[in-house]
């Protein structure tokens, strides 16, 4: 993204005054690439959901769809490419390495920028987070190439093959869509849930590219001394939550909190939060729903004392259902909302968890 | 023990408004803030300041008011400010800001070597988490992101030991110094500044660097020029909208409203009743 704020002035003006035209050796460059993210045995979902994408902007190109896994001989890097085939990609590069199996930064930058560099994709694609941030962002570097993060929307623009990758930017306010010049690979970012999960098509199958890497353990410095799962530290995980709770500063003080977590417990629901509450330190950071924080898309999300500004909005406006609670009947939430009531949420919250527990009480008779 | 720490001044995007017609950010009133991600990076800082008496620079890169920022990290407790400033920086993306923060963390060594950089996991107006690892890479920094807790510093073995926050959990990484750390929000609470804290910092001497003095090698690489990335359009989202289905009972009574609300939720959305009595089957 560029960096409008960083000084004068925003550099809003034409990309046509700059060189569009690309080197002949970055002519080269061909195919769109998703790096395949996965820990302990599980690839993140993002990464389908990226395939999803660029099997769309390889169409676009007339080019392969790549899948890019690495890891460690033995892991289940396999059914990874075979899982990426099904989501769309044509072709797989596996690199197995040893120094793979957890994820360190200077290991993965060195397999990917070397693979990069041999194979030349004009676009990659990885996900935006805390994995794919930190990778892409040495990658890029790296490469010398432009990367934009956290991308809502991906587009060839046909008059010269390159990457259209709009971001939200001041907090959401606005929309800007970037392209790298005279660059490649173009890279960008986009966090899970933003991007549709695509159909997998079982019968689906491709080839696969092995791409050796000799890395000494030695030489990479950082060592994993240890991963502490989140089933032992009560970590949410907002992006997959089907229901979510969630309250803004209109909760007043932190202990009024323990209403949203009330209702949040009848409903089976994940508690989320506004930045503003996270900031005051209410609740952890792993709650945060926004532009600097998760981007959700749960059936249910309830809104509690959420004013509805840009920047919480773009993290939740892929919700089925909104319920909206707050004292302003004026408050642009209920602009985006589906249900709305109007009044003081330390009443009307426990009215509704009171509700919602006794319909389950007698859904439960019933059955 | 010398640590950089790079902050940013940013508007407070809570604030910021956009014109309705000409899509452009307004400005005007919308307060300048240090990133509240570099607040928690500064305070992470301090803190092995005092513990190991480092000495902190406080870095930024900006136009001549960004100075404001530099003050106020000074009052928390930094040893000095430098402020990066000159017309040929502006425009730069990720790429070209990294080039130029990281070339003067070469010009700081120079003077003091540095043992560790500190940033904030990322801007609240840009976002991008991109300018952190681009300095790592640069300087060839072992690079450690999202950190949520130090655990330890070994200043005698120059190793360090963090907790870092990653999908599913938190990996305990080791490593050798020199560093560059990204911190995680919530870790810590800022101190707070006490007048004579002000006063000093007020009066503090900042160096002001243009590109020369940042010791730019490269001038086609720094600001616009030497960003990859152009911003071809900028536009208004067209969020969803949906006016909301006020609730309305005769008796404002929150009961009341709840039985309504539930009625209406779940006639027009079966599934959520359904959804809903599975997970607290």
């Amino acid at each position: 993204m560029n960096d409008t704020t960083a000084s004068t002035p925003p550099a809003k003006k034409p990309a046509g005054r700059r060189k569009f035209e690309l080197d002949e050796r970055l002519k080269a460059y061909k195919g769109v690439w998703v790096f395949i993210e996965h820990e302990r045995g599980a690839a993140h979902p993002v990464s389908w959901e990226l395939l999803g994408e660029g099997r769309k902007l390889a169409d676009k190109l007339g080019v392969e769809l790549g899948a890019v896994v690495p890891g460690a001989p033995g892991e289940d890097t396999q059914k990874f490419c075979a899982e990426a085939f099904q989501y769309g990609a044509d072709l797989c590069y596996l690199i197995e390495d040893p120094a793979l199996a957890e994820y360190r930064n200077q290991s993965y930058t060195r397999a990917l920028t070397d693979l990069v560099n041999k194979y030349q994709p004009e676009i990659l694609l990885l996900g935006a987070t805390t994995l794919g941030r930190d990778l892409a962002g040495s990658v890029a570097t790296t490469l010398q190439t432009g990367l934009t993060a956290d991308c809502t929307e991906l587009n060839i623009d046909m008059e010269n093959r390159s990457l259209a990758a709009t971001r939200p930017t001041f907090g959401g306010s606005l929309l800007c869509t970037i392209v790298t010049l005279n660059y490649r690979p173009q890279m960008a970012t986009v966090r899970p849930r933003v991007m549709a999960m695509p159909a997998r098509d079982e019968t689906r199958t491709g080839r696969i590219v092995e791409h050796p890497l000799a890395l000494v353990e030695t030489d990479i410095v950082t060592k994993v001394l240890e991963f502490i799962p989140d089933e032992r530290r009560d970590q949410a995980n907002l992006p997959f939550a089907d229901i979510i709770v969630a309250g803004g500063r209109g909760m007043k003080r932190p202990e009024n909190f323990q209403l949203i977590w009330d209702l949040a417990k009848v409903l089976g629901a994940e508690v989320g939060a506004t930045r503003p509450v996270v900031q005051a330190g209410w609740v952890g950071a792993d709650r945060q729903v926004g532009q600097s924080g998760k981007t959700v898309r749960p059936k249910l999300y309830i809104a509690v004392g959420i004013s509805g500004a840009v920047q919480h909005r773009v993290g939740m406006e892929g919700s089925d259902v909104v319920i909206a609670i707050n004292q302003d009947p004026n408050a642009p939430i209920f602009d985006f909302a589906t249900y709305g009531i109007v009044g003081n949420a330390m009443q009307i919250v426990p009215a509704l968890t009171e509700a919602f527990r006794q319909h389950l009480a007698t859904a439960k008779l019933a059955s | 023990m010398h640590i950089v720490v790079c902050i940013k001044q940013v508007p407070d995007s809570a604030q910021i408004r956009v014109h309705p017609v000409t899509n452009t950010i307004m400005r005007q009133g919308v307060p300048a803030i240090v990133n509240p991600y570099d607040l928690v990076a500064l305070e992470e800082a301090l803190r092995l300041k005092d513990r190991y008496q480092a000495h902190v620079t406080v870095l930024t890169m900006g136009p001549p008011q960004a100075e404001t920022a530099l003050r106020k990290a000074l009052s928390f407790g930094a040893d000095e400010a430098i402020l990066l400033t000159d017309r040929a920086f502006a425009g730069a993306d990720t790429l070209a800001t990294s080039y130029a923060l990281a070339s003067a963390i070469r010009q700081i060594q120079k003077d003091m070597p540095v043992d560790l950089v500190f940033a904030g996991k990322q801007t609240i107006d840009g976002d991008t988490a991109q300018v952190g690892p681009g300095i790592a890479v640069r300087l060839g920094l072992q690079m450690l992101t999202y950190v949520c807790k130090i655990e330890a510093l070994d200043l005698e073995q120059r190793e360090i030991t963090v907790q870092r926050r990653a999908e599913g959990g938190v990996q305990v990484l080791k490593t050798r110094l020199p560093a560059l750390i990204t911190v995680l929000e919530g870790i810590n609470e800022m101190r707070f500044a006490t007048m004579p804290d002000m006063f000093r910092a007020a009066r503090h001497p900042l160096k002001v660097w243009d590109k020369d003095a940042a010791g730019i090698e490269d001038a086609t690489r720094i600001g616009l020029k030497g960003s990859p990335t152009v911003v071809s359009k900028v536009f208004a989202p067209t969020p969803r909208t949906q006016k909301a289905e006020i609730v309305q009972t005769q008796s404002d009574q929150p009961r009341d409203q709840a039985a309504t609300l539930l009625a209406k939720l779940f006639t027009k959305f079966p599934q959520l009743r359904a959804e809903i009595g599975r997970r607290a089957s």
